[in-house]
């Protein structure tokens, strides 16, 4: 049966990646399909960041494949291509949120700026264009426009996690990465930041992969999860049925451990 | 009842066969609760089979084993979605939300709210989901909304400080907005007065005429008694084992 489009989007197959002898991760396989969002969660040095970096091309694994279906020529293996192929990829269909705003934003520029020079980096020219289109981004993104000549050291932490996630969409990108986008925020900052995700998320139609140690994050903005428990997957499945009938003792005990999502 | 048919016709929706279903409780002590066992029933256009028993007989679970909701061990769980049957059991987890986006709805007991979403996108969302523009979305979600008796003042709060009656009232509306050929219900009428019990009725008396096939739990006998074509009656298997 097919529900959409007949390839993944992202495939990856047999990744494992071994920091000398320490397990990052390990037989790691899935594929990840258009408009689909996936959770990946677990317990901290779970190897949730290190499959992270090695499916986002930052991070050559020690073995297996990612490939990516790119707009030209179908499913591409990313470790395959040249560099300068791969830097392309990661600047227009790909985004990228950290869960710290400063590694992702550039930091000596406005907030304008910051979108702008994303667009720019893909061929953006007009001035006018690219001023409108950030407007219209960081409105999206309840960005205060006043703010748009200010530097990013000057706003909250929620605000700049707003900038960093219009920066990231700006330019229509057919993946996201996000390592933890609402941690390291204060409760109610990352309650409204959720809900602009999950806007987004539904709207948008985006492809996702969400690291997240937040299992109602999870619940509210993914439709599968991977559960990862020393660099292995322990468990996946439909989100709401691996965190309402959890079969892997590790997920039991994830799920148990959390009051209610 | 019959089922058991390999290659059922194409007038049964839904057909299960020999559905066994067990908790293991991995940290109390790998505790193994059995909840259903050797479950089978067959659902035509129009059926509306009402799961009848004790709290603690598997009801619930049954409906969440057929959404995909819980896992289960083994059998058959066929829905027939777009004129092909879909295993529910074997199915991949894409296939699980194809099939709940188009063919499966469900009314859990209680709102799965949202946080901070407003009322009547909570209703429109299954609508979204399929693609509709958000303008016709919140139309019909407002036109559900106002068949149950919820408040228009109430549509651009989040339902999450409603009081019972009225978070089931979005439940319902969130579960019938949607033209699903496959309604499952989890004691829908439970906190509803009279009037919206008629309400509700009503309305699954209108999804079975349209040829809907509906599997739910009705603790009301005269909800039971006015819509049920078939009963299947369920006992907790720690009991009888
Ligand atoms: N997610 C779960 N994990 C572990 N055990 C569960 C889970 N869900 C249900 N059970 C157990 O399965 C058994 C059947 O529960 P279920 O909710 O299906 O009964 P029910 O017939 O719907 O009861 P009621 O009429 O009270 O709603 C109960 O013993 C329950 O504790
Ligand atoms: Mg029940």
């Amino acid at each position: 049966m097919n529900s959409g489009s007949t390839a993944p989007l992202l495939s990856v197959s047999g990744l494992s990646h071994y920091y000398g002898a320490i397990t990052g991760c390990c037989g790691v396989s899935f594929d990840l399909w258009p408009g689909e969002v996936i959770g990946v969660v677990g317990e901290s040095g779970s190897g949730k960041t290190t499959l992270l970096n090695c499916i986002s091309g930052r991070m050559a694994p020690t073995v297996g494949k990612v490939e990516f279906c790119t707009r030209t020529e179908g499913l591409a293996d990313i470790y395959r291509m040249s560099e300068a192929e791969r830097r392309m990829l990661m600047r227009t269909d790909w985004g990228f949120v950290h869960q710290n705003p400063r590694d992702g934003l550039r930091m000596g520029v406005s907030a304008g700026a910051n979108i702008g020079e994303r667009l720019m980096a893909v061929g953006a020219r007009h001035y006018g264009e690219i001023r409108d289109t950030a407007n219209d981004w960081l409105g999206k993104v309840e960005f205060n426009l006043d703010r748009m000549d200010h530097l990013p050291s000057t706003f909250s932490g929620g605000m700049q996690q707003r900038l960093q996630i219009a920066r990231n969409l700006v330019t229509g990108p057919r993946l996201v990465f996000m390592d933890e986008p609402t941690g390291g925020l204060d409760v109610s900052v990352q309650a409204r930041l959720l809900d602009l995700l999950r806007e987004l998320v539904t709207d948008l139609g985006l492809s996702a992969i969400v690291v997240t140690h937040d299992l109602a994050v999870a619940r509210l903005i993914t439709q599968r999860l991977m559960v990862m428990r020393q660099g292995e997957v322990v468990e996946t499945g439909l989100t709401d049925q691996v965190l309402d009938d959890p079969q892997h003792p590790y997920s039991q005990l994830l799920v148990s451990s959390i009051l209610q999502v | 009842m019959s089922f058991r048919s390999p290659d059922p016709t194409p007038e049964i929706i839904v057909w299960v066969e020999n559905l066994a279903k067990q908790f293991v409780l991995h940290n109390q002590g790998a505790a193994i609760l059995e909840v259903l066992r050797d479950v089978s029933l067959t659902l035509r256009s129009g059926d509306c089979l009402v799961l009848n028993g004790p709290s603690g007989a598997g009801k619930s679970s049954l409906l969440r084993c057929i959404y995909g909701n819980y896992k289960s061990d083994s059998g058959r769980i066929v829905v027939r979605h777009n004129g092909q049957p879909v295993d529910m059991v074997a199915a991949t987890p894409r296939e699980v939300l194809s099939v709940r986006r188009q063919t499966l709805g469900y009314v859990s007991q209680f709102l799965k709210v949202i946080p901070r979403v407003a009322t009547i996108d909570v209703v429109a969302e299954p609508l979204r989901r399929e693609g509709m523009e958000a303008g016709r979305a919140r139309d019909n979600a407002a036109t559900m909304l106002h068949r149950l008796n919820v408040p228009e003042r109430l549509w651009k709060l989040a339902p999450a400080t409603f009081s019972g009656g009225e978070q089931q009232r979005v439940n319902i509306a969130r579960g019938f907005v949607s033209d699903y050929p496959v309604m499952l219900l989890d004691e829908p009428t439970s906190a509803l007065d009279a009037t919206n019990r008629e309400e509700v009725i009503a309305l699954v008396q209108e999804k079975l005429a349209a040829g809907a096939a509906v599997i739910g739990i009705f603790h009301d006998e005269d909800v039971r008694d006015r819509l049920a074509t078939h009963l299947l009656n369920m006992a907790p298997l720690r009991e009888a084992a």
